[in-house]
């Protein structure tokens, strides 16, 4: 099994040696239109609805009465809302917090770290000596929803600056992407990449390009709005694999990667799937 | 849709694999209660969900991220060449996106043998 992932794992970083981020980007753009000669790539943002016609019509509808609204409201009045200390979650972003979602995940020179925008925001209440909240749904991801918000119609603009860590970071990331794992010994690129548009049981395929663009998202599944890492934790485990820690650096690198392959698209969170 | 071409394909397969193989050696008869315990386990979720990615006579809501499951005997003249399609589908594709159900003991060796046994009554 070693074996056949180590093999698996040099086919596709022969393929990209020495590619650049940006050349990976542009590699991707250039599959999917190869793929899928008639879409327009920038319907990708929108998912699995870019390809399939049936689920894209009850999509439009539900999107009438969005079930995301909600949370954007609540997470308006959780970001305006002072802490202890008097200060605000506007303190601690650029432009108040307001539209700059398409610069997260960002590397941070100071600490080495990937920034994502949860991890920003947790950070700005522990700064400001308030308790960190859960990762995956409920305030944090309202917070998110109401700053993606803002961000609409941005476009996604994911920076790896010149520092061999942010490089690593986002090898890492593409790493994870591209390696088997779990009992069904899948990779993310074999059933968002190779299988595409197709479908799994009921559910159609999402591809990798705009994967990133919509977070977070309310799932009629979960019954509420959650992160994007949540949906890893559920693709890991989906393929019997364990799976990491929220906000753990692989996921954030994972993030940083894949928020990197849809840059300059355009930014449309918080959004609704089945 | 694509169902002739599979068929076409797949008599190609089978004419090719007739030149080396013995006339096909008379079946031994496998019990309906065994191919109904292989239908279970290839339909079930949490076994092999097969349907999940073919479709199967039989199926509702079947996926098509695996090729359809037709004609198996002429395509697989050979019982144990299905077998270790199901056992580990990386032998003759490392590049599979079917998931090794003998290798990384998804199911155990009866059970794909159970289930090997309906896929080639298809
Ligand atoms: C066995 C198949 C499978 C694998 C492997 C898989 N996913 Fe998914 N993924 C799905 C399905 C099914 C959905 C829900 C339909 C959709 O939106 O694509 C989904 C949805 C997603 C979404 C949400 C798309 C959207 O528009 O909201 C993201 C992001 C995602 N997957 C990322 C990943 C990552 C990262 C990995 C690897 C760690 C991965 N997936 C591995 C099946 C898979
Ligand atoms: C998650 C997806 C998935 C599941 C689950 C799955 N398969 Fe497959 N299967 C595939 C794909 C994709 C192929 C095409 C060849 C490849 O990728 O190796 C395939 C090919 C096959 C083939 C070869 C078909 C041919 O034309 O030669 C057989 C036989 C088969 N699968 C049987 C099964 C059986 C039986 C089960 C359940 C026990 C099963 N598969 C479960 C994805 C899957």
């Amino acid at each position: 099994m070693k074996k056949l992932i180590v093999a698996c794992f040099l086919t596709v970083m022969m393929a990209s040696a020495h590619a650049t981020p940006e050349q990976d980007r542009l590699a991707l753009r250039a599959f999917f239109q190869e793929r899928f000669p008639k879409l327009d790539l920038n319907e990708m943002i929108n998912g699995l609805y870019a390809f399939d016609e049936g689920a894209r019509e009850q999509w439009l509808e539900m999107e009438d009465f969005p079930p995301y609204e909600i949370a954007i409201e609540e997470g308006e009045e959780a970001f305006n809302k002072p802490f202890a200390n008097g200060k605000t979650y506007a303190d601690c972003f650029a432009n108040g917090g307001m539209g700059v979602k398409q610069d997260f995940p960002y590397f941070d020179v100071g600490t080495g770290e990937i920034i994502t925008m949860e991890y920003a925001i947790n950070k700005c209440r522990t700064d400001n000596d308030e308790e960190p909240l859960p990762w995956l749904v409920g305030e944090l991801a309202q917070i998110a929803a109401y700053m993606a918000y803002t961000s609409r119609g941005n476009k996604m603009n994911v920076v790896i600056p010149d520092d061999p860590r942010a490089l690593a970071a986002y090898e890492a990331g593409k790493e994870y992407y591209y390696t088997r794992r779990g009992q069904l010994e899948f990779a993310c690129e074999n059933c968002h990449m190779q299988s595409a548009g197709m479908m799994l049981r009921a559910d159609r395929l999402s591809g990798m390009l705009g994967q990133a663009t919509h977070w977070p998202v309310y799932r009629s599944k979960w019954g509420e709005i959650g992160t994007i890492q949540k949906r890893f934790q559920e693709c890991n485990s989906q393929v019997r694999a364990k799976p990491y820690e929220a906000q753990s650096q692989e996921y954030r690198q994972l993030e940083y990667f894949l928020s990197y392959m849809s840059n300059g698209m355009e930014l449309n969170g918080p959004a609704s799937r089945r | 849709m694509d169902k002739k071409a599979i068929l076409l394909t797949a008599l190609l397969g089978a004419a090719g694999t007739a030149l080396i193989a013995p006339a096909v050696v008379a079946e031994q008869a496998i019990s309906p209660e065994r191919l109904e315990q292989g239908k279970a386990l290839a339909f079930d979720r949490f076994k092999g969900n097969c349907l999940a990615c073919h479709w199967i006579e039989g199926g509702e809501l079947t996926g098509n991220y695996g090729p359809p499951l037709v004609a198996m005997k002429i395509r697989y003249p050979d019982r144990e060449a299905l077998r270790e399609q199901i056992w580990d589908a990386a032998i003759k594709n490392p590049h599979t996106r079917m998931p090794p159900f003998g290798r990384n003991r998804i199911l155990t060796e009866e059970e794909i043998d159970l289930v090997t046994d309906f896929i080639h009554s298809l």
